[in-house]
C-alpha cells in the first residue's frame, strides 16, 4: 500500500471518528439559551462599568441575601469604577464577627476594605438547613462554571412563568422557570420590576436587572477580563513586530548559504 | 556583531582570553570557551527544519514555568481547607497574580504539546537511532517526569476536578494486584484524599520541576556529544554539510520562539477558555462526584487506553506500557536508516500511529463508551503492533529509498 493512499485512510478514519463525536455530543445537550449580546463577547470584549455598577446594586440587594460570593474582597469592586470611599463605606455596613471581648463574649466589628464579602450563611450546612436541603450555590465563579454562562443567567433570570404553563409538573414550594434543571427550582422569582432603584435613573425591569446582575456575574467570574484583553492587544502586537524583525534577521542569515 | 563565521569554514579557535578577569575565569572554570564551542561555533547540520525549534521553545517555556511557579508557590496554601481560596486570591486580590497564574496554565498546556511535537519529530526522523539512545531515554524520563509534575500541579487548586482525577488516579493504582491497596494508600497518605495528599503532592510538584532541570541538562550535554539528527538523518561528512550554531540557529530559533511566543499570547489573553476546564472552578466536594470526569486533553490517550482495556488492571499496564515501550525503540527499530523519508511503509505505519494516539484521546473524551470501545482497543492495538510487530518486522523487509550521498547533497547543492 503506498503512503500516499494510507494517509487519506487515516484523514478518512479521522474525519469519521469526529463526525461519530460530534453527532451524539450536540443531541444529548440540553438546548443553548438564547444567545445576547454582550459588550464583553469575543476576544476584544470588555465589560461596560455602568452595567456592572447596576449589576452590583441588584447583586448587593437582592442575590447576596442568600447567594454568598466568598472570593471576593470589597476592594475587588474598585475593578467595577467604585471608588475607594463607596468600598469603605460599603464595608463598615457590614457586620463581621470580632475578637471576644473581656468577659470572653463575642462581638461584632464593622467591615474593612480587605474583608471577602460577607457570607449570607454562617456554613453551607447552615444555608442547607435553611434554604430546603440545598445550599444556594457560591456565585464567585458561577457564570464560569455554568455553561453558557451569561446567556445561561439572562435566560435563567427571565425565566420565571406565574402561573406554569399548563401541563407543567407542581410541586409545593417549587417554582417553574424555564432554564432550570426539570424546570423546577427552589428560588423564587428574586427580580421583580423596579425591585431596586439604580442610582444612575436606568428602569429596573426585571430584563434590565437581569442583564446587569448577568454582566456582573461574568465580571466576578473574571474580573482581570479587561486588563487581560487590554494588555493581549498590546503584548500581541509587539510580537508581530518582533517576529517580522526575527524573520528578516534569518533570512539574511541564511541566505549568506545561497552563494555557496 | 562578530565577524560573520563563512559556511563550509572550519570554526575559529577560540580567541587567547588570556588577559583580563575573563580570561582569569576561564583558565579555572572554562565557562566562557566552553559557551563559545557549545553555542556560537558549535556545527549543527544545515538542513534542519522548524521541528528543530521545539528544544529551544521547550528550554524556554520550563523556565517560565519554574519562574512563575515559584512565586505562585509563595502564595499558595497547601491545606484541603485553604488551597482552593488561596488559588483564588492569588487569581483575584494577588496584584499581578491573574498574570502569573494565566501563564503557568498556559505553559503547561504548551509544553505538553512542544514535548508532544518534540517527540514525534524524534520518532519520524529515527533520531533514537545508535549513536542517540541516551540522548532518547533521557528526553523520555523528561517525559515521564513532566507528566507527572503536570498532573501533580493540577491538584493543586483543589477544584472538582483535582480532586476527581486524583481520585481516579488513586482508584487505578488500588488495581495493580496484591500490593495495589498498600500501593493506593501510600500514594493517598490516609483513608481519603485530604490534607496529607495535598501537601505531598505540592512538595513533589515543586521537587520534580527541578529534577527535570537537571535530566535537561543530561538531554542537552548528551545532544552536544552526539550532534543534532537531521531530516535526512544521516550524518554529516564534511563542513560543508554543516553551518555554526550562531548566527544561522540562533536566529532560527529566535524565529521559533518569537512565533511560539505569539500562539502563546493568544491563548493566554483572548482564549483561555480552550485550555481551561470550567469545572474546576467549583471547590473539591469529596460528596459530589461531578457527572463527567476527565483529564486534561493531554493525558486523554492515556485515558482512552485505560478504560477502552477491558480489565482495569489490564488498562493500567496498557497505559504505562504505552510509555514504556518507548524506551525500547532503539532496540525494537534495528533498521539503520533513520529518516522516515526513505522507509515509506514505516512513514505510513507511524502517521497511523499518530492518527491512533488522536483516536484514543477522543475515546478517553468519551468513556470509551459503545462503539468507542471497539475504536479504543483498536487503536490500543495498533499502538502497540507498530512498535512491536511493525518496526522490528520492516526493519529486516522493508525496501527503503535511496539515501543521499550527503546532506548537502539532499538539498541539491552538492
Amino acid at each position: 500500500m503506498s503512503a500516499s493512499s494510507l494517509l487519506r485512510r487515516v484523514s478518512l478514519v479521522c474525519g469519521l471518528a469526529l463526525a461519530a463525536v460530534a453527532a451524539p455530543a450536540s443531541a444529548a445537550e440540553t438546548p443553548a439559551p438564547p444567545h445576547q449580546k454582550w459588550s464583553f463577547d469575543g476576544a476584544f470584549g470588555q465589560f461596560d462599568q455602568a452595567s456592572l455598577q447596576r449589576g452590583f446594586v441588584v447583586y448587593d440587594h437582592v442575590c447576596s441575601t442568600c447567594h454568598g460570593m466568598r472570593s471576593l474582597t470589597y476592594n475587588d469592586l474598585s475593578g467595577i469604577g467604585m471608588s475607594q470611599k463607596a468600598i469603605t463605606d460599603l464595608a463598615h455596613s457590614k457586620q463581621f464577627p470580632g475578637p471576644a471581648d473581656e468577659d470572653g463574649q463575642p462581638t461584632t466589628r464593622p467591615g474593612t476594605p480587605d474583608d471577602h464579602f460577607k457570607s449570607p450563611f454562617a456554613s453551607d450546612a447552615a444555608a442547607a438547613a435553611m434554604m430546603g436541603g440545598v445550599a444556594p450555590p457560591d456565585q464567585s465563579r458561577l457564570a464560569l462554571i455554568k455553561p453558557h454562562g451569561a446567556d445561561w443567567l439572562y435566560a435563567f433570570l427571565t425565566g420565571y412563568r406565574m402561573p406554569p404553563p399548563p401541563g407543567a409538573p407542581m410541586v409545593p414550594g417549587k417554582f417553574y422557570n424555564e432554564w432550570a434543571d426539570g424546570h423546577l427550582i427552589g428560588m423564587p422569582p428574586p427580580l421583580v420590576d423596579g425591585g431596586v432603584t439604580f442610582p444612575d435613573g436606568t428602569k429596573a425591569t426585571v430584563e434590565q436587572q437581569a442583564r446587569d446582575v448577568s454582566t456582573f456575574l461574568v465580571w466576578a467570574s473574571d474580573p482581570h477580563r479587561n486588563a487581560r484583553h487590554h494588555i493581549g492587544k498590546g503584548v500581541v502586537l509587539y510580537l508581530i513586530v518582533l517576529l517580522l524583525l526575527a524573520f528578516a534577521w534569518k533570512k539574511k542569515i541564511w541566505k549568506r548559504l545561497d552563494g555557496n | 556583531m562578530t565577524k560573520p563565521n563563512k559556511p563550509g569554514q572550519q570554526p575559529v579557535p577560540p580567541a587567547e582570553e588570556g588577559s583580563g578577569l575573563a580570561g582569569w575565569i576561564d583558565r579555572r572554570l572554562p565557562v566562557i570557551s566552553g559557551f563559545r564551542a557549545e553555542y556560537i561555533d558549535f556545527r549543527m547540520p544545515k538542513n534542519l527544519n522548524g521541528l528543530w525549534n521545539f528544544g529551544a521553545i521547550l528550554t524556554v517555556v520550563l523556565l517560565l514555568m519554574l519562574a512563575t511557579g515559584t512565586f505562585l508557590a509563595m502564595h499558595f496554601t497547601p491545606t484541603a481547607a485553604e488551597a482552593f481560596l488561596s488559588v483564588e486570591a492569588i487569581d483575584r486580590q494577588l496584584p499581578g497574580g491573574w498574570l502569573l497564574r494565566a501563564m503557568h496554565m498556559t505553559g503547561a498546556n504548551l509544553f505538553l504539546a512542544a514535548l508532544y511535537i518534540h517527540l514525534f519529530r524524534g520518532l519520524y526522523y529515527g533520531s533514537y537511532k545508535s549513536p542517540r539512545e541516551i540522548l532518547w531515554i533521557s528526553g523520555l524520563l523528561l517525559l515521564v517526569m513532566v507528566m507527572a509534575t503536570a498532573f501533580a500541579g493540577y491538584v493543586l487548586p483543589w477544584g472538582q476536578m483535582s480532586y476527581w482525577g486524583a481520585d481516579v488516579i488513586s482508584k487505578a493504582v488500588g488495581a495493580v494486584p496484591v500490593i495495589g491497596n498498600t500501593l493506593e494508600h501510600i500514594l493517598a497518605g490516609s483513608d481519603h484524599l485530604g490534607d496529607i495528599f495535598l501537601h505531598r503532592f505540592f512538595v513533589i510538584h515543586f521537587i520534580l520541576a527541578f529534577l527535570v532541570v537537571a535530566v535537561v541538562g543530561i538531554h542537552v550535554v548528551a545532544v552536544h556529544v552526539a550532534g543534532s539528527n537531521n531530516p535526512v538523518g544521516i550524518e554529516p561528512k564534511t563542513p560543508k554539510d554543516t553551518v555554526p550554531f550562531h548566527p544561522y540557529f540562533t536566529s532560527k530559533d529566535l524565529f521559533g520562539l518569537v512565533l511560539f511566543a505569539l500562539v502563546f499570547a493568544l491563548l493566554m489573553f483572548f482564549w483561555p477558555g480552550l485550555l481551561m476546564e470550567p469545572d474546576n472552578y467549583a471547590p473539591a466536594d469529596p460528596m459530589h462526584t461531578p457527572a463527567d470526569i476527565e483529564p486534561e486533553w493531554y493525558f486523554l490517550p492515556f485515558y482512552g487506553m485505560l478504560q477502552s482495556v477491558p480489565s482495569k488492571f489490564g488498562g493500567l499496564l496498557a497505559a504505562a506500557g504505552s510509555l514504556l515501550i518507548l524506551f525500547a525503540l532503539p532496540w525494537l527499530d534495528r533498521s539503520p536508516v533513520r529518516s522516515m523519508r526513505f522507509r515509506p511503509i514505516c512513514r505510513a505505519g507511524l502517521l497511523v500511529l499518530v492518527a491512533s494516539f488522536v483516536v484514543l484521546a477522543l475515546v478517553g473524551k468519551h468513556h470509551a463508551q459503545g462503539n468507542w470501545m471497539a475504536l479504543g482497543r483498536l487503536a490500543t492495538l495498533y499502538y502497540f503492533g507498530y512498535f512491536l510487530v511493525l518496526l522490528p518486522v520492516a526493519a529486516r523487509k522493508e525496501k527503503t529509498r535511496p539515501l543521499p550521498a550527503s546532506i548537502s547533497a539532499a538539498q541539491g547543492d552538492a
